[in-house]
């Protein structure tokens, strides 16, 4: 592929400074069940071609879903239109060097490959985890899904860059729905479909599958005569399939620098943090270390190169409260002239590359799970998302939890349905208090990330230990 | 796209239904749908261009049916018969070699119909070359920002029944916004089939108009419940709650709907609101993916009371209901709230002293089955006092049940409805859109 589409670029007969071809091929499979019965069996598969072209400054693109020679030197015509009808209102004046020639491949590490079973014995296995949700005639739904994806990306340039890179990753997702009269609960294995990773079917059997299974099923039940999450201010304490959330909502976005230049303005909302902030905020508490890490073995986000051929390193946007850097491509970054990562990427062949999150990991301290409850006097405990919102500058949160217990006398007490908390971003991150251990840090991600006009969902990774933060305000659910 | 273009991917589109019905076993049953479009998508920041390219994409999803199990591949779609033919042919055959290990489907329902239509909505749109100085030459003082998204989107389906539907639209959305010095924003959507120059010049001007007001200096409230008129837009962000766990039967059946109350009459709604689904449009296909043609008309909710739920077939067959043409996943797809009687120029005396939301964003539900949803004010949200616009606010955090603002809390909606376009592009660029009036509302919670 790679050389083929080296020779496309040969062939193009435009006066072109630069140009780009990034082909994506992706095979998925969807299986899920519904108490026992198949819902979906599918498979689905794309091939395309973004090609971009560079002229006096200005970025033309223009995808196409045949590779054709025919079609693909069509689209670098349409590309080159693109760029050239719009020169006299473009943006800022881009160089070759925002697309640096880079040559060098990724590949996801996996152990058994994805057609390691058969659709029949997937599926055999969702209707067992089904069966084991039903713990109790109380549960009156019980769901389990898995997909796989296997993505090859091709990148070339006509600065000679050509950039292979094989994805293979894993989602699963089961769940059980409770309920009594009017009341009505729903517990999942940590929030909908946070189980992704990168890796081979070995992923579909998790350690403790079973047991974990079973758990859910009973804590659904669990949760119809739990008491009500209390309305008050305390100390709380989330769990990582939770802290997920959080620092995606409230550190990856706001610190995206596409969004601090405006450009997401009309769609996802601006960000409270300014281009003058980096190396200056205090974002948060002391205990606060987040980093750009694409280079963690199996997290949902890990690549070697981002979607314009910039090398994907490990580097701290937060370092002991403080902001670092920004989430920002190379154009972001020559565009805003803050320092950033390699971030531009898009959702397939079809749509531009911008500023995207990859994985982004709250560093483990010290604390140990039993050292975090065992300090505190009075709190709440929250695990696993169901509800999410913020506002456009990030700023103004409300999340709330499928599963939380009561912390009394440094121990978790009664189990609470329905919790919520709400702060701002900036109180919040300094009131972190205390910060887990790498034994209790754990990886989760999800592939619903959306943003972008046109709109683009995409696979993120986020990994972070148990954490608590102060002074917060909990509430429970209407009536 | 050309005409030539478009004829050949329907005649490429139709000779795959032909060829599968050829190669298909006496006991196989499929279906076909087609999603395909070229779009022109051209982004917008201060004024100025930040991406502009054109996307040419098309892919067929076929669902093969044999012994009570189904399966679906998903490849793409040309419109070249050569490369669209070497993708579906290995297709059917993984799909064969597939069911016989997949369990059964006590619930699969076959395509049975005689349904067929055919719909084509030409457009007069902007020239590739004409759409960055068109859209921009009205805005070059202001600080714009934005997409421009055209072109044709096709929907198709046929199956091994004979029945066929084609629906093609050849459209634009423009989805903008205009910043104040001070961060406040105004909203504004401009869609159609014909690019019209005035019409586009009097949104602008209309825009700048409340631009001046933003200019006020912003009022932070503290939290609390005030009497609040949403505008049309706010109203249809709140409407589309209901396509997420709620007006779904399945939601219902299975303990996942938020008018699950309403659903048992324990609760109803005020006897002012009313919502149908409501195709007379046009705007979107009938047909959904079995076929299946949807009644031009559907009452949902009727002066309160849940009159229908959507109920797909599979969804009928097993919980012994009726089918009423939902799609899949049982959403909205031509919402429409029917009007009340509050005049425009009665809105801010009616309100006297609150908030006047022209925009939400990014709602959720805080606790679905009691109805409960929080999300965010946003764009040229104000602060009126006596009847008369005071200033913007600082956005507030909402938190509030759709059983109150649409139950005992709704005082009255407007007697004019506005057209709310889908301007979504995820996957595909969306069609349709919501009509809907603005409406009062009593004790609004805000929470932070």
């Amino acid at each position: 592929m790679l050389i083929t589409l080296t020779k496309a670029i040969a062939s193009f007969d435009i006066p072109a400074d630069w140009i780009g071809i990034r082909a994506v091929k992706e095979t998925s499979t969807t299986r899920s069940v519904r108490d026992g019965l198949p819902q979906v069996n599918g498979k689905s598969f794309t091939i395309g071609a973004m090609l971009e072209v560079l002229v006096n400054g200005c970025l033309g693109y223009a995808a196409t879903n045949s590779l054709e020679l025919s079609s693909l030197q069509a689209a670098a015509q349409t590309a080159y239109n693109q760029a050239l009808a719009a020169s006299e209102w473009w943006i800022h004046t881009f160089r070759e060097s925002e697309r640096p020639k880079v040559v060098g491949e990724y590949k996801s590490p996996f152990i058994e490959p994805l057609d390691a079973l058969s659709p029949g014995e997937i599926n055999d296995l969702l209707v067992r985890i089904c069966q084991t949700l039903k713990v109790d005639d109380k549960i009156v739904q019980t769901i389990a899904g898995a997909s796989t994806i296997e993505r090859e990306s091709w990148f070339v340039s006509s600065n000679g860059s050509e950039v292979y890179q094989k994805i293979l990753s894993i989602s699963t997702h089961y769940g059980a729905t409770a309920q009594d009269g009017k009341v009505v609960q729903q517990r999942s294995n940590n929030g909908s479909q946070a189980n992704c990773y990168q890796g081979g079917l070995e992923l579909l059997k998790q350690e403790n599958l079973w047991y974990r299974v079973r758990q859910i099923g009973e804590q659904a039940v669990e949760l119809l005569t739990a008491e009500e999450c209390p309305t008050t201010r305390t100390n709380l304490v989330l769990a990582p399939d939770q802290m997920m959330l959080q620092i995606h909502e409230s550190v990856g976005h706001p610190l995206e620098i596409d969004r601090i230049l405006g450009d997401e303005r009309n769609y996802a909302g601006g960000s409270f943090v300014n281009k003058s902030d980096f190396g200056n905020l205090v974002y948060g508490s002391p205990l606060m270390n987040i980093t750009f890490d694409p280079t963690v073995a199996g997290e949902f986000a890990s690549y070697g190169f981002d979607d314009t051929g910039a090398v994907a390193t490990r580097e701290y946007l937060v370092k002991e409260g403080v902001l670092q850097r920004g989430l920002g491509s190379l154009e972001s970054q020559a565009r805003a002239g803050v320092p950033g990562v390699a971030c531009a990427r898009a959702s397939s062949w079809n749509r531009p590359a911008i500023d995207r999150m990859g994985n982004l990991n709250l560093e483990p301290l010290n604390a140990t799970f039993e050292d975090i409850i065992g300090g505190i006097e009075h709190g709440v405990y929250m695990e696993s998302n169901r509800s999410w919102s913020i506002d456009d500058r990030r700023y103004k949160f409300q999340f709330g939890c499928e599963y939380a217990k009561l912390i009394e006398n440094g121990k978790l007490t009664k189990t609470l349905r329905n919790p919520n908390y709400r702060a701002t971003t900036p109180e919040f991150w300094h009131s972190l208090i205390q910060v887990g251990n790498a034994e209790n840090w754990q990886m989760y991600g999800t592939p619903y990330c959306g943003k972008g006009e046109p709109n683009q969902t995409i696979w993120v990774g986020h990994g972070s230990p148990v954490c608590v933060f102060a002074n917060v305000e909990v509430f429970g659910g209407g009536s | 796209m050309k005409i030539e273009e478009l004829s050949a991917l329907e005649l490429s589109f139709n000779r795959l239904i032909e060829t599968l019905l050829i190669k298909k076993a006496e006991n196989e049953q499929f279906t076909v749908r087609l999603s395909s479009e070229r779009s022109q998508f051209t982004r917008f920041n201060h004024a100025k261009v930040r991406q502009t390219g054109c996307v040419a994409d098309g892919w067929i999803e076929l669902t093969l049916m044999a012994g009570q199990r189904s399966s679906v591949r998903q490849f793409p779609f040309t419109g070249n018969w050569e490369i669209d033919w070497q993708l579906a042919y290995p297709a059917l055959q993984e799909l064969r070699d597939e069911l016989i290990l997949l369990p059964i489907d006590s619930y699969l329902v076959l395509p049975s119909g005689t349904n067929t239509s055919r719909e084509g909505h030409s457009g007069n749109l902007l020239a590739e070359k004409a759409v960055v100085p068109s859209v921009l030459e009205q805005v070059a003082e202001l600080d714009f920002t934005g997409i421009y998204a055209g072109g044709i989107v096709i929907k198709a389906y046929g199956d091994s029944n004979g029945q066929k539907h084609w629906f093609a639209n050849d459209s634009f959305t423009l989805d903008y916004s205009l910043f104040s010095n001070s961060g406040q924003a105004v909203k504004g959507t401009f869609a159609g089939n014909d690019w019209d120059k005035s019409a586009y010049i009097a949104k602008i001007s209309e825009a700048k108009k409340q631009l001046e007001l933003l200019a006020r200096p912003v009022k932070e409230l503290p939290r609390g419940q005030y009497k609040t008129y949403f505008a049309p837009a706010a109203v249809a962000d709140l409407l589309l709650m209901l396509s997420w766990g709620a007006i779904s039967e399945a939601d219902i059946q299975q303990g996942n709907s938020a008018l699950a109350a309403l659903s048992r009459q324990e609760k109803q709604l005020s006897t002012a609101f009313s919502l149908k689904e409501n195709f007379q449009r046009g705007l979107v296909p009938r047909f959904n993916e079995l076929g299946e043609m949807a009644a031009p008309e559907l009452p949902v909710i009727e002066k309160g009371r849940l009159v229908n739920t959507l109920v797909n077939s599979r969804t009928a067959k097993e919980y012994q209901k009726i089918a009423n043409g939902a799609n899949g996943s049982e959403t909205l797809r031509a919402p429409e709230v029917s009007p009340g009687n509050l005049v425009f120029e009665q809105i801010l005396p009616k309100l006297d002293t609150g908030l006047y939301l022209s925009n939400l964003h990014y709602l959720n539900w805080s606790d679905r089955h009691t109805g409960r949803i929080t999300g965010m004010t946003r764009y040229a949200c104000f602060w009126v006092e006596n009847g008369e616009i005071i200033a913007p606010i600082e956005n507030l955090r909402f938190d509030e049940s759709l059983y109150r603002f649409w139950g005992e809390n709704l005082v009255d909606l407007t007697d004019f409805q506005e057209f709310i376009p889908e301007v979504g592009t995820y996957e595909s660029r969306q069609l349709g859109g919501s009509l809907v009036p603005g409406m009062l509302v009593e004790d609004f919670t805000y929470t932070l």
